[in-house]
C-alpha cells in the first residue's frame, strides 16, 4: 500500500465544444462560432499522503471545483492522471444531491449505494444520520418539501456517518443555523482526527483553514501558485489578494 | 468495454432495482387512485380505440380488445422509456454531478420502472384473453423471447437516446413527433398488414416495434408461430444497439457534467 492517498499529475481539463447546442439555432446559424475552449485546470501536480489535510484556497472561479470534481471521478482529466490507491471517496458540496420525489431515508440509501456502501451497511447506519440531521419526521416526507437548509443538513449528515476513505469538501462547513455549524464543525474535526482519513476542504474561512489543514494548495486561474505549510501559503495568498 | 459493463452491472444492479422502487412507490404516494392508474390508463385508451376502431371504422379482427390491448401495453413501454431517457441526464444533474456512476444505470432503472407497469398491464391481457375465451397454444411461449428483444431493443435506443439528449436540447421535441409517427406507423389499433395492403407487409418487417407487437398478437391471441428467423434477426439488431449505444456512453459519460 502506497503512503500516498491522492496524486494528482499534470493534471488538465478544460470546457472546450461541449457546450449544447439546439437543432433550430444550428440551422439558423450559417456559421458555426468557434469552439470556445476554457481550460479551468492546467497542468496541476500535488501529492497528498493518507491521514493529511490539504486546504485549497484560490478566488472565485479559479478551478478549484473542477479540481474537486475530478479527484472525486466525475470529470476525466483531458490530460494527466489521478491515482487514488483504491481509496473509497465522496464529495460533499453546497446544494442538492437527491432524487426530489423520494424521501429522506429513501435517498440516503440510494446515496450511499451509489458511494459503493451496502444496503445492510447503509441500514445499519441510517438511525445515526437521522439523528445527526436533526430530521425527525421530516425523513420521511419527501425531499423536494425540505427547506434549503434541511438538505444540506441531510447531505452532510450522510457524508458524516458514512466515512469514506478520502473527503472532499466544497465549502460546506456554513450549513445551517449557528448550533448545526458548531455541531458539524465539531463532527469534521473528530473525522478529521483520525489518522487514516484524508481530507481536501475548499473554504474562504482563514481560521477554518489554519485550525483543519496541515497543508494548503493555492491556485490561480487553474495553476498550482503555492503548494506548503497551511500558514506560510495563507500569508501569501493574504497578500497576493491585498 | 463488455467486461466493465458486466463488473459495472454487479455493482449498480441493486441501486437500479432500489431506485425504480422508490420511484414507483413514491409515484404511488402522490395520486387518489394510485396503483390503479397503471392498469385504468391502458383500459381506458382501450376502451377509447376499441369504440373508434371497432365501432366507428368497424374493425374485424377476432377479439378486438385483446388484440389492442397488447399492442398499447407494449408499445407505452417502448415510448414512455425511450422519451423518459431523452432528459434524464439534466434531470439527474443533482446526483450527475456529485457521484461517478456508470450512467446506463439510469437507463436500467427506467426499463425496471415501465417493465413493472407492463407486467401489471400483461396480466390485464391475461384477464382480457380469458374474457374473451381466447384458445391457447403452445406458441404462447414465444412471449418470453418477444419480450427479452423487446426489452433490449428498448434498452439500446434509450442509451443512445439518452447520450444525445445530453448535447441536443430540442430532442426531445424531434423525438416527441418521431414517436407518434412510428405509433400510427405500428399498428396499435390496426392490423398493419391487412389495412395497407401495398407496404404493410414490408413495414411490418422493418418497424421493430410492429413486427414485435404482431407476433406477441399471433402467439398470444391466435395461436400461430411468429417469423422466428426475423425474431432472431431483431434479436441481433438489438445486442448490437446496446453494445453501441453503451460504448457511446463510457466513452463519454464523463463529459456529461460539462455540458448540463
Amino acid at each position: 500500500m502506497s503512503e500516498f492517498a491522492i496524486e494528482v499529475e499534470n493534471l488538465s481539463i478544460s470546457y472546450k465544444g461541449l457546450k449544447s447546442y439546439s437543432i433550430k439555432k444550428n440551422l439558423l446559424r450559417r456559421k458555426r462560432s468557434e469552439k470556445e475552449e476554457f481550460r479551468a485546470v492546467k497542468n496541476l501536480s500535488f501529492k497528498l499522503k493518507k491521514g493529511e489535510i490539504l486546504g485549497i484556497v484560490g478566488k472565485n472561479g479559479s478551478g478549484k471545483s473542477t479540481l474537486l470534481k475530478a479527484i472525486a471521478g466525475i470529470f476525466t482529466p483531458d490530460e494527466g492522471s489521478i491515482d487514488l490507491h483504491g481509496n473509497s471517496i465522496s464529495l460533499l458540496a453546497i446544494g442538492v444531491g437527491f432524487i426530489k420525489e423520494l424521501t429522506g431515508r429513501e435517498n440516503i440509501l440510494l446515496s450511499g449505494m451509489l458511494l459503493g456502501f451496502t444496503e445492510k451497511e447503509i441500514k445499519s447506519r441510517t438511525d445515526e444520520i437521522i439523528e445527526f440531521s436533526e430530521l425527525g419526521d421530516f425523513i420521511d416526507k419527501p425531499v423536494r418539501t425540505y427547506s434549503s437548509g434541511m438538505y444540506s443538513k441531510l447531505s452532510f449528515a450522510i457524508t458524516a456517518i458514512l466515512e469514506t476513505d478520502i473527503i472532499l469538501i466544497d465549502e460546506v462547513l456554513s450549513v445551517g443555523d449557528a448550533r448545526f455549524r458548531k455541531k458539524s464543525y465539531a463532527k469534521m474535526k473528530e473525522l478529521i482526527n483520525q489518522n487514516d482519513r484524508t481530507v481536501v476542504i475548499v473554504s474562504h474561512d482563514n481560521k477554518t483553514l489554519i485550525d483543519l489543514c496541515d497543508k494548503l494548495l493555492w491556485i490561480n486561474d487553474g495553476e498550482v501558485m503555492q503548494f506548503g505549510e497551511t500558514k506560510a501559503v495563507l500569508s501569501a495568498y493574504e497578500k497576493y489578494v491585498g | 468495454m463488455l467486461n466493465r459493463a458486466i463488473q459495472d452491472l454487479k455493482k449498480y444492479f441493486r441501486y437500479s432495482v432500489v431506485s425504480a422502487k422508490s420511484k414507483l412507490k413514491a409515484e404511488v404516494a402522490n395520486s387518489y387512485l394510485n396503483w390503479l392508474w397503471w392498469i385504468l390508463d391502458p383500459l381506458c385508451f382501450m376502451l377509447i380505440y376499441t369504440f373508434i376502431f371497432g365501432f366507428v371504422f368497424d374493425a374485424k379482427e377476432q377479439h378486438f380488445p385483446v388484440f389492442i390491448f397488447i399492442g398499447l401495453t407494449m408499445w407505452d413501454f417502448v415510448n414512455k422509456t425511450l422519451l423518459g431517457s431523452v432528459k434524464t441526464i439534466k434531470l439527474n444533474k443533482a446526483i450527475v454531478s456529485r457521484v461517478y456512476f456508470p450512467k446506463f444505470i439510469l437507463v436500467l432503472s427506467k426499463i425496471w420502472i415501465n417493465g413493472f407497469k407492463m407486467m401489471i398491464s400483461f396480466g390485464v391481457v391475461v384477464l382480457l384473453m380469458i374474457i374473451s375465451k381466447v384458445h391457447l397454444s403452445l406458441n404462447v411461449l414465444f412471449f418470453i423471447p418477444i419480450l427479452l428483444i423487446l426489452v433490449l431493443f428498448t434498452f439500446g435506443c434509450s442509451c443512445i437516446v439518452m447520450h444525445y439528449g445530453v448535447y441536443v436540447e430540442d430532442l426531445s421535441n424531434v423525438l416527441n413527433i418521431f414517436m407518434r409517427f412510428v405509433f400510427y406507423a405500428t399498428g396499435i389499433f390496426y392490423n398493419i398488414e391487412t389495412r395497407i395492403p401495398q407496404f404493410g407487409g414490408l413495414l411490418n418487417k422493418i418497424n421493430p416495434v410492429a413486427f414485435l407487437i404482431t407476433s406477441m398478437r399471433q402467439c398470444l391471441i391466435y395461436g400461430s408461430t411468429p417469423d422466428w428467423k426475423l425474431l432472431l434477426l431483431w434479436f441481433t439488431v438489438s445486442v448490437i444497439l446496446v453494445i453501441l449505444g453503451l460504448r457511446k456512453i463510457y466513452k463519454e459519460e464523463n463529459s456529461y457534467v460539462k455540458a448540463i
